[in-house]
Protein backbone atom coordinates (compact mmCIF):
# COMPACT_ATOMS: atom_id res chain seq x y z
CA UNK A 1 0.00 0.00 0.00
CA UNK A 2 0.93 3.53 -0.82
CA UNK A 3 2.71 5.36 2.01
CA UNK A 4 0.86 8.53 2.07
CA UNK A 5 1.15 11.88 5.30
CA UNK A 6 -1.63 13.36 6.39
CA UNK A 7 -3.07 16.06 8.55
CA UNK A 8 -5.98 15.65 10.74
CA UNK A 9 -8.22 17.28 13.38
CA UNK A 10 -8.73 15.26 16.70
CA UNK A 11 -11.21 15.50 18.93
CA UNK A 12 -9.80 14.29 22.31
CA UNK A 13 -12.16 13.92 25.47
CA UNK A 14 -9.92 15.44 28.37
CA UNK A 15 -10.84 15.43 32.19
CA UNK A 16 -8.36 16.01 34.74
CA UNK A 17 -9.77 13.56 37.47
CA UNK A 18 -12.20 11.52 38.93
CA UNK A 19 -14.17 14.23 40.60
CA UNK A 20 -14.32 16.64 37.49
CA UNK A 21 -15.99 17.06 34.49
CA UNK A 22 -14.52 15.84 31.81
CA UNK A 23 -15.09 18.25 27.78
CA UNK A 24 -13.65 17.40 24.16
CA UNK A 25 -10.31 19.48 23.13
CA UNK A 26 -9.86 20.10 19.26
CA UNK A 27 -6.22 19.34 17.97
CA UNK A 28 -4.59 19.38 14.77
CA UNK A 29 -1.75 17.47 14.25
CA UNK A 30 0.16 17.61 10.90
CA UNK A 31 2.43 15.22 8.45
CA UNK A 32 1.14 12.10 10.42
CA UNK A 33 2.40 8.94 8.55
CA UNK A 34 0.06 6.40 7.00
CA UNK A 35 2.41 3.43 8.81
CA UNK A 36 1.82 5.17 12.40
CA UNK A 37 0.32 3.45 14.80
CA UNK A 38 -2.99 5.27 16.10
CA UNK A 39 -1.04 5.27 19.36
CA UNK A 40 2.23 6.83 17.92
CA UNK A 41 0.08 9.78 16.63
CA UNK A 42 -1.09 9.98 19.64
CA UNK A 43 2.78 9.89 21.38
CA UNK A 44 3.62 12.34 18.27
CA UNK A 45 0.92 14.53 19.50
CA UNK A 46 1.47 14.19 23.35
CA UNK A 47 5.41 15.27 22.74
CA UNK A 48 4.17 18.21 21.07
CA UNK A 49 1.84 19.29 23.80
CA UNK A 50 4.95 18.17 26.31
CA UNK A 51 7.04 20.91 24.33
CA UNK A 52 3.98 23.30 24.64
CA UNK A 53 4.28 22.83 28.28
CA UNK A 54 0.90 21.42 28.19
CA UNK A 55 -1.15 18.62 30.16
CA UNK A 56 -0.22 15.72 27.69
CA UNK A 57 -3.08 13.32 26.72
CA UNK A 58 -3.55 10.48 29.61
CA UNK A 59 -4.12 6.99 27.60
CA UNK A 60 -3.59 3.07 28.87
CA UNK A 61 -1.47 1.20 26.83
CA UNK A 62 0.92 -1.47 27.50
CA UNK A 63 2.00 -4.55 24.75
CA UNK A 64 1.16 -2.71 21.70
CA UNK A 65 1.07 -5.55 20.40
CA UNK A 66 -2.72 -6.24 20.61
CA UNK A 67 -2.62 -9.23 23.48
CA UNK A 68 -2.61 -7.13 26.77
CA UNK A 69 -5.80 -5.55 26.48
CA UNK A 70 -4.68 -2.39 27.86
CA UNK A 71 -5.22 0.17 25.38
CA UNK A 72 -8.86 1.46 24.99
CA UNK A 73 -10.14 4.06 22.71
CA UNK A 74 -13.77 4.76 21.73
CA UNK A 75 -12.93 5.98 18.40
CA UNK A 76 -15.08 7.40 15.80
CA UNK A 77 -18.33 5.73 17.56
CA UNK A 78 -16.78 2.39 17.50
CA UNK A 79 -14.46 0.76 20.26
CA UNK A 80 -10.80 -0.03 19.39
CA UNK A 81 -11.91 1.58 15.87
CA UNK A 82 -13.11 1.17 12.56
CA UNK A 83 -10.86 -2.23 11.92
CA UNK A 84 -12.50 -5.46 12.53
CA UNK A 85 -10.82 -7.42 14.62
CA UNK A 86 -8.18 -5.22 16.14
CA UNK A 87 -7.03 -3.53 18.84
CA UNK A 88 -6.66 0.61 19.00
CA UNK A 89 -2.92 -0.35 19.15
CA UNK A 90 -2.52 -2.05 15.98
CA UNK A 91 -5.48 0.48 14.25
CA UNK A 92 -2.60 2.28 11.91
CA UNK A 93 -3.57 5.60 10.54
CA UNK A 94 -3.90 4.59 7.00
CA UNK A 95 -7.30 3.05 8.41
CA UNK A 96 -7.44 7.32 8.05
CA UNK A 97 -7.51 9.94 5.12
CA UNK A 98 -5.99 13.50 5.16
CA UNK A 99 -8.15 16.00 6.77
CA UNK A 100 -10.01 13.33 8.12
CA UNK A 101 -11.58 14.61 11.99
CA UNK A 102 -11.35 11.71 14.28
CA UNK A 103 -13.30 11.77 17.86
CA UNK A 104 -11.34 9.82 20.84
CA UNK A 105 -14.16 9.22 24.05
CA UNK A 106 -12.70 6.82 26.68
CA UNK A 107 -14.97 3.85 27.06
CA UNK A 108 -18.36 4.86 28.72
CA UNK A 109 -19.75 2.76 31.46
CA UNK A 110 -20.54 3.79 34.84
CA UNK A 111 -18.84 0.69 36.27
CA UNK A 112 -15.60 1.59 34.40
CA UNK A 113 -15.32 5.16 35.94
CA UNK A 114 -13.05 8.00 33.95
CA UNK A 115 -9.39 8.15 35.89
CA UNK A 116 -8.00 10.72 33.84
CA UNK A 117 -8.61 11.91 29.91
CA UNK A 118 -9.15 8.53 28.10
CA UNK A 119 -7.97 6.28 30.95
CA UNK A 120 -11.13 4.19 32.68
CA UNK A 121 -11.00 2.38 35.42
CA UNK A 122 -11.66 -1.51 34.83
CA UNK A 123 -10.84 -2.94 38.34
CA UNK A 124 -14.39 -4.36 38.41
CA UNK A 125 -12.91 -6.89 35.73
CA UNK A 126 -10.16 -7.85 38.10
CA UNK A 127 -13.08 -8.57 40.64
CA UNK A 128 -15.06 -10.80 38.44
CA UNK A 129 -11.95 -12.98 37.51
CA UNK A 130 -11.43 -12.97 41.37
CA UNK A 131 -14.95 -14.09 41.79
CA UNK A 132 -14.35 -17.48 40.31
CA UNK A 133 -12.38 -16.85 37.05
CA UNK A 134 -9.66 -19.68 38.52
CA UNK A 135 -9.39 -23.21 38.80
CA UNK A 136 -8.11 -25.14 41.63
CA UNK A 137 -4.45 -27.45 41.52
CA UNK A 138 -2.34 -29.36 43.59
CA UNK A 139 0.91 -28.34 44.53
CA UNK A 140 4.06 -29.78 43.62
CA UNK A 141 5.85 -30.53 40.35
CA UNK A 142 4.15 -29.05 37.22
CA UNK A 143 1.98 -31.82 35.65
CA UNK A 144 2.40 -32.70 32.04
CA UNK A 145 -0.08 -30.71 29.96
CA UNK A 146 -1.29 -33.92 28.35
CA UNK A 147 -1.73 -36.20 30.86
CA UNK A 148 -5.38 -34.91 31.05
CA UNK A 149 -6.90 -35.96 27.78
CA UNK A 150 -9.09 -33.02 26.41
CA UNK A 151 -11.46 -33.17 23.59
CA UNK A 152 -9.89 -31.54 20.43
CA UNK A 153 -12.81 -29.43 19.63
CA UNK A 154 -12.88 -28.36 23.19
CA UNK A 155 -9.71 -27.45 23.30
CA UNK A 156 -10.26 -25.18 20.34
CA UNK A 157 -13.39 -23.96 21.55
CA UNK A 158 -12.15 -22.88 25.09
CA UNK A 159 -9.09 -21.73 23.32
CA UNK A 160 -11.17 -19.40 21.72
CA UNK A 161 -13.32 -18.30 24.39
CA UNK A 162 -9.31 -17.93 26.42
CA UNK A 163 -8.18 -15.34 23.22
CA UNK A 164 -10.57 -12.14 25.43
CA UNK A 165 -7.89 -10.32 26.66
CA UNK A 166 -10.27 -8.34 28.87
CA UNK A 167 -9.88 -5.09 27.20
CA UNK A 168 -13.73 -3.79 27.72
CA UNK A 169 -14.52 -3.14 24.58
CA UNK A 170 -18.09 -5.04 24.63
CA UNK A 171 -19.17 -2.90 27.46
CA UNK A 172 -18.11 -0.24 25.64
CA UNK A 173 -20.34 -1.01 22.77
CA UNK A 174 -23.31 -2.87 24.35
CA UNK A 175 -26.72 -0.24 24.54
CA UNK A 176 -26.73 -2.02 27.84
CA UNK A 177 -23.12 -1.86 29.56
CA UNK A 178 -23.36 -5.32 29.75
CA UNK A 179 -20.29 -7.62 30.44
CA UNK A 180 -21.79 -10.23 29.39
CA UNK A 181 -19.27 -11.58 26.69
CA UNK A 182 -16.15 -10.86 28.84
CA UNK A 183 -17.56 -12.87 31.86
CA UNK A 184 -19.41 -15.74 29.12
CA UNK A 185 -15.37 -16.01 27.97
CA UNK A 186 -14.06 -16.60 31.34
CA UNK A 187 -16.62 -19.05 32.38
CA UNK A 188 -17.02 -20.77 28.73
CA UNK A 189 -13.06 -21.21 29.12
CA UNK A 190 -13.40 -23.00 31.96
CA UNK A 191 -16.15 -25.16 31.60
CA UNK A 192 -15.20 -26.40 28.68
CA UNK A 193 -11.83 -28.35 29.92
CA UNK A 194 -11.50 -30.54 32.83
CA UNK A 195 -9.43 -28.66 35.02
CA UNK A 196 -12.49 -26.22 35.14
CA UNK A 197 -14.87 -29.16 36.44
CA UNK A 198 -14.06 -28.67 40.84
CA UNK A 199 -15.35 -24.67 40.55
CA UNK A 200 -17.82 -25.33 37.65
CA UNK A 201 -21.46 -24.97 39.64
CA UNK A 202 -19.69 -22.09 42.13
CA UNK A 203 -18.10 -20.22 39.21
CA UNK A 204 -20.32 -19.10 37.01
CA UNK A 205 -22.84 -18.00 39.59
CA UNK A 206 -20.09 -16.23 41.68
CA UNK A 207 -18.97 -14.26 38.49
CA UNK A 208 -22.46 -13.17 37.66
CA UNK A 209 -23.19 -12.31 41.29
CA UNK A 210 -19.76 -9.82 41.18
CA UNK A 211 -20.89 -8.56 37.39
CA UNK A 212 -24.24 -7.48 38.77
CA UNK A 213 -22.47 -5.73 42.44
CA UNK A 214 -20.35 -3.81 39.89
CA UNK A 215 -22.94 -2.63 38.10
CA UNK A 216 -22.99 -3.29 34.30
CA UNK A 217 -26.19 -3.97 32.54
CA UNK A 218 -28.11 -6.75 31.43
CA UNK A 219 -27.47 -8.71 28.17
CA UNK A 220 -30.36 -8.74 25.41
CA UNK A 221 -28.46 -10.10 22.71
CA UNK A 222 -27.82 -6.81 20.55
CA UNK A 223 -24.74 -8.67 19.35
CA UNK A 224 -22.26 -5.39 19.12
CA UNK A 225 -20.21 -6.79 21.74
CA UNK A 226 -19.21 -9.74 19.42
CA UNK A 227 -18.77 -7.20 16.67
CA UNK A 228 -16.21 -4.86 17.91
CA UNK A 229 -14.36 -7.63 20.26
CA UNK A 230 -10.77 -7.35 18.96
CA UNK A 231 -10.69 -10.95 19.75
CA UNK A 232 -13.30 -12.26 18.06
CA UNK A 233 -15.07 -14.00 20.81
CA UNK A 234 -18.40 -14.91 19.90
CA UNK A 235 -21.78 -15.18 21.46
CA UNK A 236 -22.42 -18.55 21.48
CA UNK A 237 -19.80 -18.31 24.76
CA UNK A 238 -23.43 -16.16 26.16
CA UNK A 239 -25.53 -19.02 25.36
CA UNK A 240 -22.62 -21.27 27.45
CA UNK A 241 -23.05 -19.29 30.43
CA UNK A 242 -26.52 -19.36 30.33
CA UNK A 243 -26.64 -22.92 30.07
CA UNK A 244 -23.90 -23.13 32.68
CA UNK A 245 -25.64 -21.00 35.10
CA UNK A 246 -29.12 -22.81 34.40
CA UNK A 247 -27.35 -26.29 34.98
CA UNK A 248 -25.69 -24.82 38.51
CA UNK A 249 -29.30 -23.28 39.67
CA UNK A 250 -30.55 -27.05 39.48
CA UNK A 251 -27.76 -28.70 40.56
CA UNK A 252 -26.39 -26.19 43.28
CA UNK A 253 -25.39 -27.49 46.69
CA UNK A 254 -26.06 -24.53 48.10
CA UNK B 1 -38.20 -12.73 29.22
CA UNK B 2 -36.83 -15.69 26.90
CA UNK B 3 -39.39 -17.88 28.99
CA UNK B 4 -42.46 -15.31 29.12
CA UNK B 5 -41.81 -14.15 25.32
CA UNK B 6 -41.59 -17.97 24.51
CA UNK B 7 -45.15 -18.70 26.36
CA UNK B 8 -46.32 -15.63 24.61
CA UNK B 9 -45.07 -17.25 21.08
CA UNK B 10 -46.90 -20.09 21.79
CA UNK B 11 -50.23 -18.10 22.40
CA UNK B 12 -49.55 -16.47 19.30
CA UNK B 13 -49.46 -19.60 17.59
CA UNK B 14 -53.17 -20.44 18.45
CA UNK B 15 -54.04 -16.89 18.15
CA UNK B 16 -53.11 -16.45 14.58
CA UNK B 17 -54.72 -19.88 13.86
CA UNK B 18 -57.97 -19.02 15.44
CA UNK B 19 -57.80 -15.98 12.98
CA UNK B 20 -57.34 -17.77 9.97
CA UNK B 21 -60.73 -18.91 9.97
CA UNK B 22 -61.98 -15.91 8.72
CA UNK B 23 -60.03 -16.85 5.61
CA UNK B 24 -63.22 -19.96 5.44
CA UNK B 25 -65.78 -16.87 4.66
CA UNK B 26 -63.85 -16.67 0.97
CA UNK B 27 -62.88 -20.69 0.80
CA UNK B 28 -66.12 -22.22 2.42
CA UNK B 29 -69.21 -21.70 0.04
CA UNK B 30 -72.16 -19.92 2.50
CA UNK B 31 -69.78 -19.55 5.42
CA UNK B 32 -70.10 -16.20 6.71
CA UNK B 33 -68.22 -15.97 9.98
CA UNK B 34 -69.89 -19.13 11.37
CA UNK B 35 -66.65 -20.89 11.54
CA UNK B 36 -64.64 -18.18 12.77
CA UNK B 37 -67.29 -17.24 15.64
CA UNK B 38 -67.20 -21.28 16.74
CA UNK B 39 -63.39 -20.69 16.42
CA UNK B 40 -63.40 -17.80 18.69
CA UNK B 41 -65.90 -19.49 20.80
CA UNK B 42 -63.83 -22.37 21.56
CA UNK B 43 -61.00 -20.01 22.39
CA UNK B 44 -62.94 -17.57 24.39
CA UNK B 45 -65.56 -19.24 25.99
CA UNK B 46 -64.69 -22.69 27.02
CA UNK B 47 -63.39 -23.48 30.12
CA UNK B 48 -59.57 -24.88 29.48
CA UNK B 49 -58.78 -21.52 27.21
CA UNK B 50 -60.33 -19.82 30.16
CA UNK B 51 -58.00 -21.18 32.59
CA UNK B 52 -55.09 -20.96 30.55
CA UNK B 53 -56.05 -17.08 30.04
CA UNK B 54 -55.50 -15.94 33.61
CA UNK B 55 -51.74 -17.44 33.47
CA UNK B 56 -52.01 -15.58 29.77
CA UNK B 57 -52.82 -12.31 31.35
CA UNK B 58 -50.29 -12.86 34.23
CA UNK B 59 -47.59 -13.64 30.98
CA UNK B 60 -48.40 -10.57 29.55
CA UNK B 61 -47.89 -8.51 32.62
CA UNK B 62 -44.51 -9.93 33.55
CA UNK B 63 -43.18 -9.86 30.20
CA UNK B 64 -44.20 -6.12 30.07
CA UNK B 65 -43.15 -5.05 33.95
CA UNK B 66 -39.85 -6.93 33.40
CA UNK B 67 -39.17 -5.48 29.65
CA UNK B 68 -39.67 -1.84 31.03
CA UNK B 69 -37.68 -2.67 34.48
CA UNK B 70 -34.77 -4.04 32.53
CA UNK B 71 -34.88 -0.65 29.74
CA UNK B 72 -34.75 1.52 32.97
CA UNK B 73 -32.02 -0.21 34.78
CA UNK B 74 -29.70 -1.05 31.43
CA UNK B 75 -30.32 2.68 30.29
CA UNK B 76 -28.72 4.21 33.72
CA UNK B 77 -25.29 1.79 33.56
CA UNK B 78 -23.93 4.23 30.82
CA UNK B 79 -23.96 7.15 32.75
CA UNK B 80 -21.85 9.61 30.66
CA UNK B 81 -23.23 9.19 26.77
CA UNK B 82 -20.85 9.10 23.94
CA UNK B 83 -20.47 12.21 21.43
CA UNK B 84 -20.53 9.59 18.57
CA UNK B 85 -23.20 6.89 18.62
CA UNK B 86 -22.09 3.70 17.05
CA UNK B 87 -25.43 3.26 15.63
CA UNK B 88 -26.74 0.52 13.51
CA UNK B 89 -22.83 -0.60 13.24
CA UNK B 90 -22.70 -4.73 14.31
CA UNK B 91 -25.78 -4.36 15.84
CA UNK B 92 -29.04 -4.55 13.76
CA UNK B 93 -31.85 -1.62 14.55
CA UNK B 94 -34.78 -3.99 15.74
CA UNK B 95 -32.11 -5.83 18.30
CA UNK B 96 -31.82 -2.80 20.23
CA UNK B 97 -35.10 -1.22 19.69
CA UNK B 98 -36.72 -4.45 21.74
CA UNK B 99 -38.32 -1.43 24.08
CA UNK B 100 -39.65 0.80 21.31
CA UNK B 101 -40.96 -2.36 19.50
CA UNK B 102 -42.90 -3.77 22.54
CA UNK B 103 -44.31 -0.27 23.24
CA UNK B 104 -45.40 -0.24 20.10
CA UNK B 105 -47.28 -3.87 20.50
CA UNK B 106 -48.23 -2.41 23.74
CA UNK B 107 -50.53 0.49 22.70
CA UNK B 108 -52.30 -2.06 19.97
CA UNK B 109 -52.38 -4.31 22.85
CA UNK B 110 -54.66 -1.68 24.88
CA UNK B 111 -56.74 -0.93 21.81
CA UNK B 112 -56.83 -4.50 20.65
CA UNK B 113 -58.22 -5.72 24.23
CA UNK B 114 -60.82 -2.64 24.02
CA UNK B 115 -62.25 -3.60 20.94
CA UNK B 116 -62.53 -7.20 20.95
CA UNK B 117 -61.72 -8.66 24.61
CA UNK B 118 -63.68 -6.70 26.74
CA UNK B 119 -66.83 -7.01 24.82
CA UNK B 120 -66.48 -10.37 24.49
CA UNK B 121 -65.59 -10.68 28.03
CA UNK B 122 -68.47 -8.27 29.52
CA UNK B 123 -71.19 -8.06 27.17
CA UNK B 124 -71.63 -5.65 24.67
CA UNK B 125 -71.73 -8.21 21.46
CA UNK B 126 -74.60 -9.23 19.86
CA UNK B 127 -75.19 -13.32 19.90
CA UNK B 128 -75.63 -15.50 17.02
CA UNK B 129 -77.03 -19.32 16.57
CA UNK B 130 -76.52 -21.60 14.06
CA UNK B 131 -78.48 -24.39 12.66
CA UNK B 132 -76.24 -27.45 13.52
CA UNK B 133 -76.13 -26.26 17.08
CA UNK B 134 -79.58 -25.82 17.95
CA UNK B 135 -79.99 -23.79 21.11
CA UNK B 136 -76.50 -22.77 21.83
CA UNK B 137 -75.52 -18.81 20.83
CA UNK B 138 -72.29 -17.76 19.79
CA UNK B 139 -70.56 -13.98 20.43
CA UNK B 140 -70.98 -12.71 17.03
CA UNK B 141 -67.27 -11.55 16.62
CA UNK B 142 -67.19 -11.62 13.22
CA UNK B 143 -69.96 -8.67 13.00
CA UNK B 144 -67.74 -6.73 15.37
CA UNK B 145 -64.82 -7.26 13.43
CA UNK B 146 -66.11 -5.97 10.25
CA UNK B 147 -67.29 -2.57 12.14
CA UNK B 148 -64.05 -2.10 13.84
CA UNK B 149 -61.54 -3.16 11.18
CA UNK B 150 -62.98 -0.71 8.89
CA UNK B 151 -62.13 2.31 10.89
CA UNK B 152 -59.42 4.21 9.43
CA UNK B 153 -57.15 4.76 12.31
CA UNK B 154 -57.72 1.48 13.71
CA UNK B 155 -56.33 -0.07 10.52
CA UNK B 156 -53.40 1.97 10.89
CA UNK B 157 -52.68 1.00 14.13
CA UNK B 158 -52.89 -2.54 13.90
CA UNK B 159 -50.76 -2.74 11.33
CA UNK B 160 -48.10 -0.78 13.13
CA UNK B 161 -48.66 -2.91 15.85
CA UNK B 162 -48.11 -6.24 13.14
CA UNK B 163 -45.21 -4.89 11.62
CA UNK B 164 -43.29 -4.02 15.21
CA UNK B 165 -44.74 -7.69 16.11
CA UNK B 166 -42.74 -8.82 13.20
CA UNK B 167 -39.24 -7.07 14.24
CA UNK B 168 -39.68 -7.70 17.80
CA UNK B 169 -39.75 -11.46 16.90
CA UNK B 170 -37.28 -11.53 15.21
CA UNK B 171 -35.14 -10.97 17.50
CA UNK B 172 -36.95 -12.59 20.42
CA UNK B 173 -37.08 -15.52 19.00
CA UNK B 174 -33.50 -16.60 18.84
CA UNK B 175 -32.46 -14.87 21.51
CA UNK B 176 -35.21 -16.44 24.09
CA UNK B 177 -33.13 -19.66 22.69
CA UNK B 178 -30.12 -18.12 23.08
CA UNK B 179 -31.03 -17.08 26.79
CA UNK B 180 -32.09 -20.89 27.39
CA UNK B 181 -28.52 -22.00 26.89
CA UNK B 182 -28.89 -23.07 23.27
CA UNK B 183 -24.80 -22.96 22.10
CA UNK B 184 -25.38 -25.73 19.38
CA UNK B 185 -23.97 -23.82 15.88
CA UNK B 186 -26.25 -25.51 13.84
CA UNK B 187 -29.60 -25.50 16.12
CA UNK B 188 -28.71 -21.43 16.54
CA UNK B 189 -28.90 -21.16 12.77
CA UNK B 190 -31.75 -23.32 12.29
CA UNK B 191 -33.62 -21.20 15.45
CA UNK B 192 -32.69 -18.26 13.29
CA UNK B 193 -33.65 -18.78 10.56
CA UNK B 194 -37.07 -20.60 11.57
CA UNK B 195 -37.58 -17.26 14.12
CA UNK B 196 -36.98 -15.00 10.47
CA UNK B 197 -39.69 -16.84 8.87
CA UNK B 198 -42.22 -17.77 11.96
CA UNK B 199 -42.22 -13.77 12.47
CA UNK B 200 -43.08 -12.45 8.83
CA UNK B 201 -45.86 -15.25 8.44
CA UNK B 202 -46.84 -14.66 11.96
CA UNK B 203 -47.38 -10.89 11.59
CA UNK B 204 -48.37 -11.25 7.47
CA UNK B 205 -51.22 -13.43 8.59
CA UNK B 206 -52.74 -10.76 11.62
CA UNK B 207 -51.88 -7.51 9.24
CA UNK B 208 -53.94 -9.64 6.17
CA UNK B 209 -57.10 -9.59 8.60
CA UNK B 210 -57.40 -5.76 8.91
CA UNK B 211 -56.49 -5.56 5.53
CA UNK B 212 -58.83 -7.61 3.96
CA UNK B 213 -61.71 -6.32 5.87
CA UNK B 214 -60.93 -2.38 5.16
CA UNK B 215 -60.26 -3.16 1.48
CA UNK B 216 -63.48 -5.16 1.26
CA UNK B 217 -61.63 -8.68 0.53
CA UNK B 218 -63.94 -10.49 3.32
CA UNK B 219 -67.53 -9.02 3.22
Amino acid sequence: MEHYTMHLTLKVWRQKNADSKGRFETYEVKDISSEMSFLEMFDVLNERLIREGKEPIAFDHDCREGICGTCSMYINGRPHGPWHATTTCQLHMRAFRNGDTIVVEPWRAKAFPVIKDLIVNRNAFDRIIQAGGYISVNTGNAVDGNAIPIKKENADKAFAAAACIGCGACVAACKNSSALLFVSAKVAHLALLPQGEPERKTRVVSMIEQMDKEGFGSCTFTQACEAVCPKEISITNISRLKKEYLRAGLESDR
Amino acid sequence: MAVTGLILILFLIIHVTVNACIWAVVFIPGDNGEVFNKASHWLGQTLVPRILEIGLFAFFIIHIVQGYVLEVQNRKRRGVGYAVSMGSRGSAWYRKSMGLLGTLILLFLVVHIADFWIPSRFGGLTDVSYEDTPGKTYHNLYGRMMEVLRIPWIVVLYIIGCISLAWHLIHGFQSSFRTLGVANKRYLTLLNGTGWVFSIVVALLFAMMPVSVFLGWIR
